[in-house]
């Protein structure tokens, strides 16, 4: 197990590596550079020059990729060239909210998806089959960004009941040790700032896990048909084991495999598709940080922001894997 | 079976609770900001939110609009502007006077002023303030840092030939005499420099924290590249506003509180919270939903929207831009007085204004606003006519349809040109019948667009600019008073239009130079390098309690008069 791990691992660095040349030759490939970003109808042709030299651009492209190299391996990703800040301090502060909405994505789509799917199986050609088949068409379909724009019209506009942009309320003063407002609420122990915390992620929370719910339950509920017609399921019942007890130890139990993994590639599509969402609530995490990098020609936020999504996706990956052997003992003692 | 079947009532009461409940009233009822304002004119919060966050809260080193738009609510410069207009009025200084050769300006200082960290604000301040700007070093003397210094002055006390920055600098010394006096010496008359002076650019800082928190501190990495180590700017903005710098995170809010001991008239809120939306439609969902009281940079789309809504209000900004089908005479058959005159004819104005900027736009006939001093009523004005663009075409011994390439900017709206691509339609269109026949070109606004046309790759294109300051310098003169390869100018020069521009901007008496500047608008719109159209008044939507904002041409506006009421 241990060398199953640490060989993953040590895989990371050739993937990051060859990640990092297609990244940096990609971006260098887009006409135009920071300078029309940075100074709009102002640009004059000695400012871009001048642009160009201060991040070394004018030098042949091994070169630039061979100084980049050096300055990361040393932990320095660079600065924006939009504000200005270190890549790594911004990439501190936005991550973090990144990863609290996907988690709260992740927990919305998994704690519904995964009884809509698991129920459909049990129903199996039922009225409650049909219902969930044509949710989760509705849930794959819908644009996220749209799906946003109206969950606002509806249950902030119009009822009043939750937030439509931010974090968290812009009156409320809260210390941000961790930069995870709900850890950071919680540490406070600020009952009053931790709901509104979570009032700022629920709307958000839907509209980016409503495709990862439709997916995860139509997952869920093929797994479940697929385990319940097994043989040692059949046998347990048979035994006279309470159908609860079936469906817990041996059903879901089995059926989670598929369902793991799908939940390990939707890290991914979380982690992207967070673009959507983060631009419609106004929420301050990395998807819309790389968007604008690639508008303003950010290079040093877009080489360091992707080498990092990549990382994170890669490390993912990775426990997905691991907690195959924990779930399946097959793998784990073979 | 029992945990499924409550799992499974949970679900759907869920669901039901969502959809059955239903909303107590039709209006949009806040969950957001709270105040202290109890409906009274005094106190209160305000919530405004632009479209991204400020870079960094230091006045020489900016030129984007979030950034100005805190700093103008902290700091204060030696000259200011009347609210809502261009006129400038006294602000850090109480009177000035030129010498006569115009190369001494002197200017006596307000007394009893204080910096935000109790430092006093004198002359020695002042002269600390500009002396700092002339010596910037490294990537300070970048174009994309210290843009207005260099528009206005020109060069540093040791300009790095490789930074892009002019070799000489208008800026001579700053001498302090006594407390409250300041000279100002300029290396030759200049009259637009004291107009410039009211820009935000120019702000007066504490020296005391200026050097304190670093504001000039930096290393040099093994490229040499220079790179801003210091916390003033993003931590310790100090200047002598109405409004104190509170705290800043980042992606969240910008919190500024008011200056109990400002010299002036104190500001009646409590408190300005700015925090960064950078979708238009989130930022109008948000005001709507009462969680800020007001934004910047409306789309035309939704001012409808924000009109019928009894809650909300739009304000609108003086016009004080131009939008402008530019012509690049070096590439041919641009390069014919009478093939640009045809041009002027065959553009259908009225009806792209009328059509396409909500009621906003007014037609365009030079190159600058109206309120800009220097503009001149009477210059040549050419009418919407397409036989005459076909007669002038074919007197230029050129047959029809005369082919031209027409570039458009795509995922863009710019405030002097709300909707580009409308605009290029209706003009082509127009170019058509008037005998040519267009080529439509479109590239994404940055760096795209603006890289083609700034290198002179684009015969016909749409552009446009926004003002600075109230002086013509800042609209003509950045256009034509030197050779530019989008106007295909280097190779094309007009010299009797340079010349007068040159002349214009170091006459010091104010009157003549008005009279200047009008004949170099008469002079432009007969040599006709291109074909203003339109000037547009931007809008800003706020809560309908919100009073006393006062929208300027040039966006210098200030929170400290504004009051809220429930």
């Amino acid at each position: 197990m241990l060398r199953f791990v640490v060989r993953r691992l040590l895989l990371l660095l050739p993937i990051l590596l060859g990640l990092s040349i297609l990244v940096f030759l990609w971006i260098r490939a887009l006409p135009g550079g920071p300078a029309q970003a940075l100074l709009g109808e102002r640009a004059t042709e000695e400012a871009i020059a001048q642009i160009e030299r201060e991040y070394g651009l004018d030098k042949p492209i091994y070169v630039q990729y061979w100084r980049y190299l050096e300055t990361v391996l040393q932990g320095d990703l660079g600065q924006s060239v939009t504000t200005r800040r270190d890549v790594t301090e911004e990439l501190r502060q936005k991550f973090p909210a990144t990863i609290e909405l996907a988690i709260a994505a992740m927990l919305f789509s998994t704690f519904f998806g995964i009884p809509l799917g698991f129920f459909a199986a049990k129903r199996y050609g039922g009225t409650f089959d049909h219902f969930s088949l044509v949710a989760s068409l509705i849930g794959v379909s819908i644009p996220v960004f749209f799906l946003g724009i109206i969950l606002k019209y509806v249950f902030a506009v119009q009822l009043g009941w939750l937030p439509t942009v931010g974090r968290i309320d812009v009156l409320i003063e809260l210390e941000h040790p961790t930069n995870f407002y709900v850890i950071d609420a919680i540490l406070a122990g600020d009952p009053a700032a931790l709901w509104d915390v979570l009032k700022h992620l629920i709307l958000p929370a839907i509209a980016l896990g409503s495709i990862p719910l439709a997916i995860i339950a139509r997952i869920t509920r093929a797994a479940v048909l697929d385990v319940q017609n097994e043989d040692y399921v059949r046998t347990a019942r048979a035994k006279g084991m309470p159908p609860a007890v079936v469906d817990r130890r041996h059903v879901l139990r089995n059926a989670m495999l598929p369902i793991v993994t799908i939940i390990g590639l939707q890290v991914g599509f979380l982690l992207a598709g967070a673009v959507l969402t983060e631009t419609v609530f106004a929420w301050p995490g990395i998807g819309t940080w790389l968007v604008d990098a690639i508008e303003s020609r950010n290079y040093p936020v877009l080489q360091g922001g992707i080498l990092f999504v990549a990382l994170i996706f890669v490390v993912v990956n990775l426990l997905v894997d691991v907690s195959y052997a924990f779930l399946n003992p097959r793998i784990r003692l073979s | 079976m029992k945990w499924h079947r409550l799992l499974m009532l949970l679900v759907v009461g869920m669901l039901a609770f969502a959809a059955g409940c239903g909303g107590d009233d039709d209006e949009a009822s806040g969950t957001g900001a709270t105040t202290e304002a109890s409906g009274g004119a005094e106190g209160g919060t305000l919530v405004f939110a632009g479209a991204s966050d400020p870079v960094v809260l230091d006045g020489s080193l900016v030129s984007d609009g979030e950034s100005l738009r805190v700093i103008d609510q902290i700091y204060e410069t030696l000259v200011g502007l009347e609210p809502g207009t261009t006129e400038l009025e006294p602000a850090l200084a109480t009177s000035w006077e030129a010498s006569d050769d115009g190369l001494e300006w002197t200017f006596q200082l307000e007394e009893g002023v204080t910096f935000h960290d109790g430092e006093p604000f004198n002359a020695e301040a002042v002269c600390y303030n500009f002396d700092r700007w002339y010596n910037f070093k490294g990537s300070f003397q970048n174009p994309s840092a210290s843009y207005y210094w260099q528009t206005v002055f020109g060069g540093f006390a040791e300009t790095d030939p490789k930074s892009g920055a002019p070799a000489d600098s208008l800026y001579a010394s700053c001498t302090a005499n006594g407390e409250n006096e300041v000279v100002l010496k300029l290396t030759k008359a200049s009259s637009s420099f004291l107009g410039a002076l009211s820009l935000s650019a120019f702000s007066i800082a504490s020296p005391k924290a200026l050097q304190e928190f670093g504001a000039d501190e930096g290393t040099v990495n093994a490229d040499g590249i220079f790179q801003p180590t210091g916390s003033y700017g993003t931590e310790h903005p100090t200047g002598t506003g109405p409004f104190k710098f509170e705290s800043w995170t980042v992606g969240d809010r910008l919190v500024l509180a008011k200056n109990e001991d400002y010299w002036g008239e104190k500001a009646k809120l409590d408190k300005v919270i700015f925090r960064p939306i950078a979708d238009n439609a989130a930022r109008l969902q948000a005001l709507q939903n009462g969680e800020i009281d007001g934004y910047d940079l409306v789309e035309p789309q939704d001012i409808p929207t924000i009109e019928g809504d009894e809650s909300l209000q739009i304000l609108d900004r003086p016009a004080f831009n131009v939008a402008y089908v530019g012509i690049n005479q070096a590439i041919p058959p641009m390069d014919k007085l009478e093939v640009r005159q045809a041009i002027a004819h065959a553009l259908n104005r009225q009806e792209v204004v009328e059509s396409f900027y909500s009621g906003r736009g007014e037609v365009a006939k030079e190159f600058m606003p109206p309120e800009v001093e220097g503009y001149a009523d009477d210059v040549t004005e050419y009418e919407y006519d397409s036989s005459k663009s076909k007669e002038l075409l074919q007197k230029a011994g050129l047959t029809l349809p005369v082919p031209i390439t027409f570039w458009y900017p795509t995922d863009v709206s710019r405030p002097y040109m709300p909707d580009p691509k409308r605009n290029f339609e209706a003009f082509a269109a127009s170019l058509e019948e008037g005998g040519f026949k267009v080529t439509p070109k479109s590239a994404p606004w940055r760096p795209d667009y603006l890289g083609t046309v700034d290198e002179g790759k684009a015969q016909l294109y749409l552009l446009g600019w926004t003002g600075d300051y109230g002086d013509p310098d800042n609209f003509i003169g950045t256009f034509f008073q030197d050779g530019q390869k989008a106007w295909g100018t280097i190779a094309k020069a007009n010299k009797e239009v340079q010349d007068k521009l040159d002349e214009a901007e170091s006459e010091t008496d104010i009157d003549a130079r008005t009279g200047l500047y009008e004949e170099a608008n008469r002079l432009i719109m007969d040599w006709l390098p291109g074909v203003p159209y339109a000037h547009s008044r931007p809008a800003l939507a706020f809560k309908a309690g919100i009073e006393g904002y006062e929208p300027s041409p040039v966006s210098l506006e200030s929170f400290a008069t504004v009051t809220k009421s429930e």
